[in-house]
Order: structure tokens, then sequence, then C-alpha cells
């Protein structure tokens, strides 16, 4: 596959969030505004195109039994560097994101890149493969933190998008909201599928 | 004594780890397909989080505090933990094989849950002493084992029911956590 086709596998056609369903935890924890979600994308992305292209320089000298604990000590160590960085530099959205941002090393994409597509292959593709699934992860949770926001705080990064008699709904930012969210949005993207196959089969017919 | 019952109360009810914390998502949507293995899950989940979260206190107070190493949390947390499940793994493969029988196939899973680094992480932020934190790894670790058997005997019921095509499957499992965490906010406010 050519290194573009690489890139852009991860944003729709991959999504690690959508497709895949990996990653639920964080995406449903810090979508309550989007600039958490910004926030915690960029971190994300950081931490999964370091630590692709840091596993795929390793590959040929980690042997294959001890693979595992070699992959969570490099993500552990680029989250920890992260996690520094963040807290000096915008201390705010560190403690919003609070206990989410060491839990990046347990995030099942980071390591399930590592181990599909890094430690198999050349370092240039692996960090176009880390480039498009944090894109692809990004977009996700800044979908869902744009439904969440406009609807439970009537904002948009902050901006009130409405006048002071908008009754904004609560639950929205609740965890219940996240849930609803989520629900209608999986919902959906099955309903886009199941429509498409069918327009397929009618064609065959 | 009133704290431990607060952390108690609490961590099962109030914020409940799987509804209002939102860790280990992952077993909730993949491990609820029917009440055995989430019942089997919840309760390895309880072992290990017991466990390691007392292992990593020790850690982190008598390693990392002692050599002024805090910083190193994460790493020497999510090590700790993986050695610790793999020696469990080991040593319950070797001396009691029934529990390994029923517990094996999650414990590979439980290492890269959210659920075990994560609450082991909130007991230091927390500044809990030894016993809070057995408790509070406890109570968090009934809360998840809750709302594991909450949802599969939803689900258990969900497969009868007529479903629009595009609600089958994963929507329609997040909209019952919605409605299940829309009833464990009625909790907030009773401590």
């Amino acid at each position: 596959m050519s290194l573009f086709g690489e890139l852009r596998k991860g944003i729709i056609a991959e999504n690690p969030l959508f497709v895949q369903v990996l990653g639920t935890c964080p995406s449903l924890a810090v979508t309550t505004s989007v600039e958490n979600a910004l926030g915690m994308g960029a971190a994300f992305s950081a931490v999964l195109i370091c630590s692709n292209l840091c596993i795929s320089l390793l590959r040929k000298y980690v042997p294959g039994d001890i693979r595992i604990p070699v992959y969570i000590v490099v993500i552990a160590s680029f989250v920890t560097l992260v996690e520094m960085i963040m807290n000096a530099f915008s201390p705010a959205l560190y403690s919003a994101l609070g206990i989410f941002i060491p839990l990046i090393v347990v995030n099942c994409i980071i390591l399930g890149r590592a181990e599909a597509f890094a430690g198999k292959n050349k370092p240039l593709p692996s960090i176009m493969d880390g480039i498009g699934m944090g894109i692809g992860y990004t977009f996700a949770i800044l979908l869902i933190s744009t439904i969440r926001e406009i609807l439970g705080s009537g904002s948009f990064m902050g901006v009130q998008l409405f006048g002071a008699n908008f009754q904004p709904i609560l639950v929205m930012i609740l965890p219940a909201g996240a849930f609803i969210t989520m629900g209608f949005l999986f919902a959906a993207f099955a309903f886009l599928k199941n429509r498409k196959a069918r327009v397929k089969k009618s064609e065959v017919i | 004594m009133g704290q431990t019952f607060a952390i108690i109360f609490g961590s099962i009810f109030i914020s409940n780890i799987v509804l209002a914390q939102f860790l280990g998502i992952c077993p909730f949507l993949g491990v609820s397909k029917d009440l055995k293995s989430a019942v089997g899950m919840g309760f390895s989940v309880m072992f290990v989080m017991i466990l390691s979260s007392s292992i990593t206190w020790l850690v982190h107070e008598f390693l990392l505090v002692r050599f002024e190493l805090e910083y190193l949390k994460t790493i020497a947390f999510i090590l700790t933990i993986a050695a610790l499940v793999q020696l469990l793994e080991m040593f319950l493969k070797k001396n009691i094989p029934s529990l390994y029988k029923s517990m094996g196939v999650y414990l590979p899973l439980i290492t890269t849950n959210c659920t075990i680094l994560g609450i082991a992480l909130v007991n230091i932020q927390n500044g809990y002493g030894f016993f809070n934190t057995v408790v509070n790894a406890f109570a968090n670790s009934a809360g998840f084992l809750l709302a594991m058997v909450l949802m599969a005997g939803i689900r258990v019921r969900l497969e009868e029911a007529e479903l629009p095509e595009s609600m089958q499957g994963l929507p329609i499992v997040f909209f019952v956590a919605s409605s299940m965490a829309l009833a464990f906010v009625g909790f907030t406010g009773m401590i």
C-alpha cells in the first residue's frame, strides 16, 4: 500500500473508534467539551506516532517472546513524557483530563497498532499509520464532544452559541449522555453500512 | 470508620467504576453477553485489583517515594501489574488448576484493562493509606461486578427482543448502558 494509503485507511475505512471499537473508555470520559477532546486527541496522537516509530526501529532487535513487555515500556515512557509536558505547559487541561492521560498506556489502539503494524513494517509507513490512526481517533472524539458540548452546555469551544434563554440539556454532559451519544452514532454508522450493503445487493440482482 | 463506609458506598453506587468513571468499558461491552462469563470476569477483576492495588501501593510508598522517583509512577505501575498477572497465571496453573480453569481466559485480558491501572493511580492520587487502598479496590471491583451482572442480565433478554436492524449489537448496548447510568445518578447525594 502506498504511504498515502496508510495514512488514509485510519481515518475512515479502519477508524479506530467507530470501526474497530477500540479505546472507548477515554472517548466517553473526556468528551464533555471540545477543548478536552482536542487535548486528548493531541496527546494520544503524539504517543501513537512516537511509539510506532520507536517500535518499528526496534523491530529487528526485539525477540518475539518478550515483545509485549517491550512495547508496553516504550509506550509508557512516551506517555510519561507527554504527561510531564502537558503538566508544564497546560496545567488546566492536565487536570481536566486527569487520570486518562496516564491511562493512554493501556489504550488498546496503541498496543494494537504496535502489534499489528509497527512491529512488522518500516519506520516511514509506521509513522504514516500512526498519523492516520491519530487523525481518525481525534476526528471521532471531536464528533462526540461537539454533539455533547452543543447540546449539554450550548457552547462550542467555550463560546456560547445561543442566547441567554437557551436551556441546555444537562444530561448530555453527564455519563448517561456519553453513552446515548455513542449509541446514536454507532446506530447511524450501522444504518449507513446496512444501506450500502442493500444497494450493492440490489445492483447484483 | 466513617471514611471507609463512604468509600465503599461511594465507589459501588455513586461513582460506579463503569457507569460514572468510564473505566473498563471494553470488558463491559465485550464480555457481558452471558451471565456466566460476566461473573467470571467480574471476580477475576476483583481478585487482581485487590492484589495489584496493594502491591502498587507498597511499591509507591517504599520505592518511588523513598528514592524520589514519583514521576516514574506510570511505568512502574504498569510493569508491576503486568508481572503480577503473569505470575498469578503461572501460580494458578500449577497450584490451583480448578481456579485457573474458571479464571484463566480472563487473566491476559486484565493486564491491559484500564480499571486495574486506573484504580491503582486513583488510590495514590487520593492519598489513601494501605487499609483504605484495599477497601477502595474491593469496592470498585464490586461496582464493576454489579454493572457487569446487570448488563449481562439485560442482554440475555435483549436477544429475544425484536430490534430495528441498525440497533442490533453494540448500539442497543450503549442505550441500555445510558439508562443504567441515569438510574445510578439517583444515588448522588446519598452521602
